[in-house]
């Protein structure tokens, strides 16, 4: 009898669901008048947020794309309908979309608000082949929330999501493991999850436009030109990607909190600076205390009127979770590398080298007691903006400009997908 | 069709399962519920929509009532 058990191998079943046109599409539910009508979700022109965020098949049908000012999209869609986002209502449609998928496996990772990964190798005894899975979800999400989904079928996560995205809107694309490389090969390499306009450059400077010619390098080409990501993509494009689909109830550590806005103005003064900070700073600090968190370095991101961005950071003496110190660093940032005579449109403050939080340390000199007050009275704040919102208690500066002190990142928060590699 | 807000007294045990018992209409007429046929997340495509619809009986004749749980209200399609 042999000593070991050998490893076995099954082949996974993989599915991706992306709801497609997400935002536009519970428009539509609610509002069934925009039906069949070029409709987008746009944020608010007042406050300069004036950007396509989502538009209908019908929008996009005149070139709108994702992104586009409003202006550009009327010039482009003279009888396009802009309607407001409502993230609550997103969110809900969401979590209801996540518990259809629920349904069928506890393997459902999602990605964002209208994307997910389901793992289903072990319910094909219940509820049949993936393809079959993938027509039931779509059934389903039709007919109970009004929305469609596309549904890529395969065997590990990269060719899933590859799959959703070749057919839209409510379809299903099978990539199976014995006859993959037919479809993917020929298919542009920016297909690929994680090739961007950057990774595409290089690879297109190495003569390599389609998935099947990044399969074909030797992988120690590709890791010269890329490094380690290179050799990732290159086992994706052969078709290797052991990564697994979390439980949805497991939910990756943080690796950072940040909060970022675009100003209703440009941000001239220091004052203005001063006040965008604040407010960006009291909300990653909120955030911080919430998960019992502390952080090590301050990143400042700057966008000018000119919409280039520079991010800055600096790390601090002690790890702390306060809105004092995060200012005072991310304000000192400021101060040290904005530019002059072009100024700000945004800032975003992130709290990064973030750890567990632990009992202060003692000290003889009294800062650490210093900032446990800080603490201290900001969680006594936070007691207070739990209860009657965020606006009930506010800083001084805060009543010089009511315009720039409007923002509420932490009411904003939308939580962005990590990366495909949890980071 | 246009959608219809409308007030409903429901019946909520000790699991927390609603059931709906009757509505009252827009001239304040309240119609018992004689019977729930069917309950399943559906779509009000005619008028907007979305929540927990109740098939329901009403002076012997079938209607739709759903329930709107992101909103919290209830609403049916009229004419």
């Amino acid at each position: 009898m042999a000593l070991y058990t050998p490893v076995m191998t099954m082949e996974r079943t993989i599915l991706h669901a992306d709801l497609n046109n997400f935002y536009a599409s519970v428009e539509c539910v609610y509002r069934p008048q925009l039906r069949g009508k070029p409709v987008a979700v746009a944020g608010d022109a007042q406050l300069r947020h004036g950007i396509v965020l989502a538009k209908s098949y019908e929008a996009r049908a005149c070139d709108v794309q994702t992104g586009d000012p409003l202006w550009l999209a009327r010039q482009k869609c003279p009888e396009i309908v802009f309607v407001p986002p409502d993230y609550g209502r997103y969110l809900h449609y969401s979590q209801l979309v996540r518990q259809i998928y629920l349904d069928y496996t506890d393997l459902v990772e999602p990605y964002g608000l209208d994307e997910c990964w389901l793992d289903v190798t072990g319910s094909a005894r219940l509820f049949g082949r993936g393809s079959q899975i993938a027509a039931q979800l779509r059934r389903r999400v039709k007919k109970e929330l009004g929305v469609t989904i596309s549904v890529g079928v395969s065997f590990n996560r990269v060719f899933a999501k590859l799959g959703s995205d070749l057919k839209k809107p409510d379809a299903t694309t099978v990539l199976p493991p014995n006859c993959w490389q037919e479809r993917v090969w020929p298919l542009p390499v920016q297909d690929l999850i994680y090739v961007g306009h950057a990774t595409e450059s290089k690879l297109a400077r190495m003569g390599i436009h389609t998935i099947g010619q990044l399969a074909a390098q030797p992988p120690a080409l590709v890791q010269q030109k890329l490094g380690k990501v290179g050799v990732l993509l290159w086992g994706w494009a052969n078709g290797c990607d052991r990564s697994q689909v979390q439980p949805s109830h497991i939910s990756l550590p943080v690796k950072s909190i940040g909060n970022s806005t675009t100003a209703p103005r440009d941000l001239v003064t220091d004052r203005d600076a001063r006040i965008t900070l604040y407010a960006l700073c009291d909300s990653v600090a909120a955030r911080l205390r919430a998960q019992h968190l502390t952080a090590r370095t301050v990143q400042l991101t700057i966008r000018d009127c000119d919409l280039w961005s520079y991010q800055r950071q600096m790390t601090l003496k002690e790890p702390c979770q306060d809105s004092q110190t995060l200012f005072d660093a991310a304000h000192r940032l400021f101060c040290r590398h904005r530019l002059p005579g072009r100024p700000a449109r945004g800032l975003g403050v992130k709290a990064c080298n973030l750890a567990l939080q632990t009992p202060p340390q003692l000290s003889l000199y009294g800062e650490i007691q210093r900032a446990q007050r800080q603490t201290d009275l900001e969680c006594a704040l936070d007691g207070i903006r739990a209860k009657y919102g965020n606006f009930a208690v506010r800083r001084g500066i805060m009543l010089t400009d009511p315009a720039l002190a409007a923002v509420d990142p932490q009411r904003d928060h939308i939580i962005y997908p990590v990366g495909f590699l949890g980071g | 069709m246009r959608k219809v807000v409308v007030p409903v007294v429901v019946h909520i045990d000790e699991k927390g399962r609603i059931t709906p018992l009757s509505l009252e209409w827009e001239d304040g007429t309240v119609y018992q519920i004689d019977r729930i046929l069917q309950v399943e997340r559906a779509v009000a495509q005619q008028v907007g929509g979305a929540g927990i619809r109740y098939t329901v009986r009403v002076l012997g004749r079938e209607r739709y009532l759903y329930h709107d749980d992101l909103e919290g209200n209830w609403f049916v399609e009229g004419r």
